[in-house]
């Protein structure tokens, strides 16, 4: 077997697919995560990579392309097949300093490491046994046909774990933010990458050519407007934007698109600020309907502004079934723009 | 390690000198009369919950433990315990009212009342608090022992696992990680027979579990576990091994457990007469007798170990008895670092509190 020294050869040039931003051209939410990932890698050399086929390979989505050869294998670790495995020993690498990053090859798998995560890593700090600053990142979501374990929308089994943070960007430049502020943050992050939205063109962005971050626990006005709060996140935002013009144009409504942008910690003061304003609320999410976020948000805008509701609070989801795999059946499965009009009329008119 | 002229027979004690021959006597003192004190507060009720004794093997954690390197600044070997390995974390070091007061629930405990017996972490002198669900301590010390081998540190990680721990996904997912990264990874398998009531024989179907060692590629060792030294000299050539970059490496000790699973536990399962051979095979007395035999020790010196220990168990219960149960409102230890957001959920809340 090779050490892992002499795998670790160093090229001097910073590879072209890295600096998209740095030569002022636009980037896909992949293209995002691949600079946050790289260039929090070169800030901090306790950072490192490891998961399943993301050395050589570069990543079933090819989000670590290129890393192998600059990094070296101890900081871009091909892992064997073993989710709960390689997240306890980031967890073990955490509290001795390092700031691992865990890549799930599909975040449906996060689920074999749902035990290190939920009992070790997230009660860690509160237990007495100090931070685990560790990211466990991947692709998301349905709409590419996966069937039910290539699809999941997985957070909400983790969203009931006090201690971990989960985040899930919508656009390219949060997506950036978001990761490298994740990386920074001294509690475990969970992060979503919602794989449509990977290479989606119309996401593409020339993000600033300067260190940034995102800050977690803040939701962000994706859409401004005066008559329904839709508070979404992930590929739902853009869902929600395609049903907000629809409604501009035929109804002349002025919808406000909150993207949640980080599930955990929830902000609800953003909500709560929102619909104190718009009086009617509607949640979107990709996930399926029970247990979803949306009942947790109905209850704290009950909580904190029901005199300000004129409507019912409405949701629209996937079904509360397993993601399908052929065409008609996953798009019956997925909330559609349709839906949204629909939920957003009804607030309309009630 | 340091050959004392006074051992005569220096190979058999595994190279210890008289002064460690000794220290090793008075941490396996140590570890059986701060256990003897934690029943009889059990059995006061001033234990709270379940109380889980090593009695008949505490020659493994303080056999094993004694080849580590152990500091108090943070840059030692690293240990993780299994439930009943409180040996280890007196032999690195934590002294015995803070292991009491942690049994007792108190509010100056080493985790504020929030958690219990041996899950205690220290970083300075190197052991990580397990949790309860069997075989993730191993995933979690293949990182540790990973980031040692990372950046070029010559430290170890050391890890206890029962036998029914060996059936796990995580052990195995843990340990073949560890063995695939050559890092530095010494698990020793404490088979004392039973996980709970089940006996090995339902565990595995192995004829011991070294066998296992094979399928992760990796040296592996066995031996009696009642036998302080031969715990020792194992430990120490596995430890070194893998402190020299030879990787991880798979141990088995042969032991049993005199109690049932915990207190509550009257052990109908176990035969009378199994329990009567293993009470012969006690690891302190047949240590004791073997010190004197080998004129390692006089019966003097001894009974001055035992006494000391004895004053300082003592001295240890007073200060633990005497200390206060947390303040109700530490259940709020936050679970985030940034203050910002570690707001404290409440029980109730209440949209105008006026109106209550």
């Amino acid at each position: 077997m090779a050490t892992v020294k002499e795998q670790t050869v160093r090229p001097r040039e910073k590879p072209e697919h890295v600096r998209h931003t740095e030569l002022g051209k636009p980037v896909t939410l992949l293209e995002a995560i691949r600079e946050a990932l790289w260039e929090e890698m070169e800030r901090d050399p306790t950072v490192f990579l490891l998961g399943e086929d993301i050395g050589s390979y570069g990543g079933a989505f090819k989000v670590t392309e290129g890393f192998l050869d600059y990094f070296g294998a101890d900081r871009v670790m091909d892992t064997p097949i073993s989710e709960a495995g390689f997240t306890g020993a980031a967890a073990g690498a955490a509290h001795m300093g390092m700031r691992p990053i865990v890549e799930m090859q599909f975040m449906d798998f996060v689920s074999c490491a749902y035990e290190p995560l939920t009992n070790y890593v997230a009660t860690s700090r509160w237990r007495g046994s100090g931070p685990v600053p560790l990211v466990v990142r991947g692709p998301v979501g349905g709409g590419v046909r996966g069937g039910p374990f290539h699809s999941q929308n997985p957070e909400m089994a983790f969203f009931h774990t006090p201690g971990l943070k989960i985040v899930y960007p919508a656009t390219a430049h949060d997506a950036k933010g978001l990761l490298k502020a994740a990386i920074r943050d001294d509690d475990p992050v969970l992060y979503f990458e919602h794989k449509k939205l990977y290479r989606l063109p119309a996401l593409r962005e020339t993000l600033p050519n300067e260190d940034f971050v995102v800050p977690l626990g803040q939701a962000r006005v994706h859409r401004e407007g005066k008559d329904i709060t839709v508070v979404a996140y992930g590929m739902m935002v853009h869902e929600s934007q395609r049903a907000a013009e629809q409604l501009e144009q035929e109804d002349g409504l002025q919808i406000e698109i909150l993207d949640l942008r980080t599930l955990l910690p929830l902000d609800d003061d953003a909500i709560v600020q929102s619909v104190r304003k718009t009086n009617r609320l509607l949640v979107v999410h990709e996930d399926t309907r029970t247990g979803g976020i949306a009942g947790e948000i109905a209850l704290r805008v009950s909580e904190r502004a029901f005199e300000w509701l004129d409507a019912p609070i409405l949701r629209v989801t996937a079904i509360d079934t397993p993601v399908p795999y052929s065409p008609p059946l996953e798009d019956y499965f997925l909330p559609q723009v349709s839906d949204i009009v629909t939920a957003c009329r009804y607030l309309a008119k009630y | 390690m340091i050959n004392d002229s006074a051992v005569a027979a220096g190979v058999s004690a595994g190279g210890l000198g008289r002064a460690q021959l000794h220290e090793l006597y008075h941490y396996l003192q140590l570890t059986r009369q701060v256990e003897q004190a934690l029943t009889n507060l059990y059995r006061q009720n001033k234990v709270i919950g379940g109380l889980y004794r090593s009695l008949g093997q505490e020659a493994t954690a303080v056999g094993a433990v004694y080849a580590l390197r152990r500091r108090t600044d943070g840059t030692g070997d690293v240990l993780a315990p299994a439930i009943r390995n409180l040996g280890s974390l007196l032999l690195m070091g934590a002294p015995p009212a803070e292991v009491l007061r942690q049994y007792m629930a108190k509010g100056n405990s080493p985790t504020a009342g929030r958690e219990q017996n041996v899950h205690i972490t220290d970083y300075q002198r190197g052991y990580l608090a397990p949790i309860s669900h069997l075989g993730t301590m191993i995933e979690i010390l293949a990182g540790v022992a990973l980031s040692f081998r990372m950046r070029g540190e010559r430290r170890v990680a050391l890890g206890f696992s029962g036998d029914g721990a060996t059936s796990t996904g995580a052990f195995h997912e843990g340990f073949n990680f560890a063995a695939v990264q050559r890092a530095p990874l010494v698990v020793i398998i404490e088979n004392n027979r039973y996980a709970y009531s089940t006996p090995i024989e339902r565990q595995t179907a192995c004829e011991s579990f070294i066998e296992k060692a094979g399928g992760y590629g990796v040296w592996s060792e066995c031996c009696d576990g009642n036998d302080v030294l031969a715990v020792f000299g194992m430990t120490r050539r596995a430890v070194e091994r893998a402190r020299a970059g030879e990787g991880a490496a798979l141990l088995e000790v042969i032991t049993y457990r005199r109690k049932g699973h915990a207190e509550h536990d009257p052990q109908h399962y176990v035969p009378a007469e199994e329990l009567k051979h293993w009470q012969e095979r006690d690891p302190v007395d047949a240590f004791e007798r073997r010190l004197l035999a080998e004129g390692w020790a006089t019966p003097d010196e001894l009974e001055t170990i035992r006494a000391r220990v004895a004053e300082q168990v003592e001295r240890a219960r007073d200060q633990a008895e005497s200390s206060p149960m947390p303040e109700p409102e530490g259940a709020l230890y936050p679970v985030y670092g940034d203050a910002e957001i570690a707001r404290p959920w409440t029980r109730l809340s209440l949209p105008d509190p006026h109106l209550a």
